[in-house]
């Protein structure tokens, strides 16, 4: 434990299927082939850190799913982003998107996800893990950074930082997802047939059950190709690969740092946050976009961020 | 679409905020892109970049600098790479046990048998050319050509950590378990990640490794 003199603050009674610490991941490691791995929906975690007055990057909880039970061991400025799932703290109903209050004792349960995979829990004052390579994230591959390098389980006591909570309520809206991801043409988009490029825009892909942090598997027509294998290079969150088999891979936040399947397809700067809510089975489409598309949509998401973010610090000072 | 042999590297986007240097992989031209990725590291780290094997990229935000100062970047490095000086390399010696799961498969599509892909696999003084893929995983250059094979038309959901690997024409170590589409011929018990340690990782791009055949 990183610090014996503190108390635990937050006691995981039921983990669910898959809940890591994440924050904004360990960018600048890539070179060594450490992935920058971080929260999957990233917006989800900024908007919920801004809600309980913390830095966008602050430490918290990825709820795979859904299904986490916690006790709060102390008083606990919180809010429920991400995925939509019912949750209660004692006998009060728990909204997504919205910043209360436990005191010590009180227990969040939060029921399987109906809509979306990824629930994001932050804490004022974040989740106080050690950082490794300059981030709290859990790299569950290389089984480094969060707590102890692993996923959650059963009796795990996490400590929060210490941190400002707001006061009085506070709420945003959730921002809306759909099932199209926005694409721009990959380095060798080119290469592929027409078939192979039409079918890519066109179907209608499924999120295979094997889906995890690092990568989805898109099931649909099986686009088998011959286009050679390269030399390894450089990939990232949001790439799509297509390997000889005929079955594209969405990377995802752990996604290895280097690969040498062809890459179709990359999902734009805007939208990564989307492609990591998808669930296993959802269906997914992707359109193309050009590159000034892409760079007006993520202005436009960063100035809507700033915006919320400069709406609820005026709050805090009311 | 022509073929060329022009040795100039191409220059190509990743996605709206990734654009990777290109040229075909050989030794000379990765003492080239190690150079040119020290130079980058050095005057513009700021941004990410990352080696591949012939190829390199960077990372940057789209919105804070336009693709086209990237670019210039990635060419001013290039260029000031020629001739560029070698630093100092270490050399590595790894056991290996030559029992992959793959090692028959590879005999039969090389069409050599098993104890000649071994004494192939084994022969060389290989280079580091790149780290990646995993924590500590290099790709190392100097395979035998009669040893390539194309990756698994699937890769495997689990590697077991240490297996030793050929995908195409590159031969490396997984230093974690983990999924991976490499058809898999041996394992060794030397650790390549090493979390808690500075480096973290026992191979540097640039270094030298031996493999040395230990019987079962």
């Amino acid at each position: 434990m990183a610090d014996m003199t503190q108390r635990a603050s937050l006691s995981i009674l039921k983990p669910g299927p898959l809940t890591t610490v994440q924050d904004l991941g360990r960018p600048g490691f890539a070179g060594i082939g450490v992935t920058p791995g971080g929260a999957c929906d990233a917006i989800s975690l900024r908007l919920g850190n801004l809600l309980v007055g913390n830095e966008e990057g602050a430490a918290a909880l990825e709820i795979t799913l859904g299904g986490l039970v916690v006790r709060f061991e102390r008083e606990t400025t919180f809010a429920l982003t991400g995925a939509y799932a019912a949750a209660s703290l004692g006998e009060r109903r728990i909204d997504g998107w919205r910043r209360y209050r436990a005191i010590a004792g009180d227990v969040l349960r939060i029921n399987f996800a109906e809509y979306e995979a990824r629930l994001y829990l932050c804490v004022t004052g974040g989740i106080a893990a050690p950082e490794t390579l300059g981030s709290r994230s859990t790299s569950l591959t290389t089984g480094i950074g969060g707590f102890k390098g692993r996923a959650l389980r059963k009796g795990d006591a996490l400590m929060i930082g210490e941190g400002d909570a707001p006061t009085g309520d506070a709420a945003i809206r959730a921002p809306e997802r759909g099932g199209v991801l926005r694409v721009l043409p990959g380095p060798e988009w080119a290469r592929f047939d027409r078939e192979i490029q039409q079918a890519l825009l066109t179907r209608t892909w499924r999120m295979a059950t094997a889906s995890n942090r690092m990568g989805a598997r898109l099931e649909g027509p099986s686009l088998v190709h011959d286009l050679p294998e390269l030399a390894s290079h450089a990939v990232q969150l949001g790439v799509i690969q297509l390997p000889p088999a005929g079955e594209p891979i969405l990377l995802l936040a752990d996604a290895q740092t280097t690969g040498g399947y062809p890459k179709p397809l990359v999902v734009i700067q805007a939208d990564l946050w989307r492609a990591g809510q998808f669930r296993p089975g959802e269906s997914v489409r992707f359109r193309e976009v050009t590159r000034d598309e892409a760079l007006a949509a993520l202005r436009k998401q960063r100035e809507w961020l700033e915006s919320v973010g400069r709406r609820l610090r005026a709050d805090f000072g009311g | 679409m022509t073929e060329t042999t022009d040795p100039h590297p191409s220059i190509q986007p990743l996605g709206e905020a990734a654009l990777a240097l290109s040229i075909d992989p050989s030794l000379p031209a990765q003492r080239r892109l190690w150079a040119a990725w020290h130079w980058l590291q050095k005057r513009h780290g700021d941004l990410e970049w990352v080696l591949g094997m012939g190829n390199l990229t960077g990372r940057f935000d789209p919105l804070a600098t336009p693709v086209g100062r990237v670019e210039k970047m990635l060419e001013t490095a290039w260029l000031k790479s020629e001739g560029a000086e070698a630093e100092k390399r270490k050399q590595v010696e790894l056991p290996v046990t030559y029992d992959g799961e793959d090692l028959a498969d590879v005999a039969t599509h090389t069409g050599l048998d098993i104890p000649e892909v071994i004494a192939r696999h084994s022969a060389p003084e290989y280079t580091v050319f790149c780290l990646g893929f995993l924590p500590g995983f290099a790709y190392l250059g100097g395979l035998d050509e009669t040893l390539a094979c194309p990756r698994r038309a699937t890769p495997r959901q689990k590697v077991p950590v240490g297996s030793v690997g050929i995908g195409g024409s590159q031969t490396g170590i997984y230093p974690l378990a983990s999924p991976g589409g490499w058809q898999l011929i041996g394992r060794t018990e030397i650790q390549l990640f090493l979390p808690g340690e500075s480096p973290p990782v026992l191979l540097a791009p640039g270094d030298t490794v031996r493999f040395v055949p230990q019987s079962k």
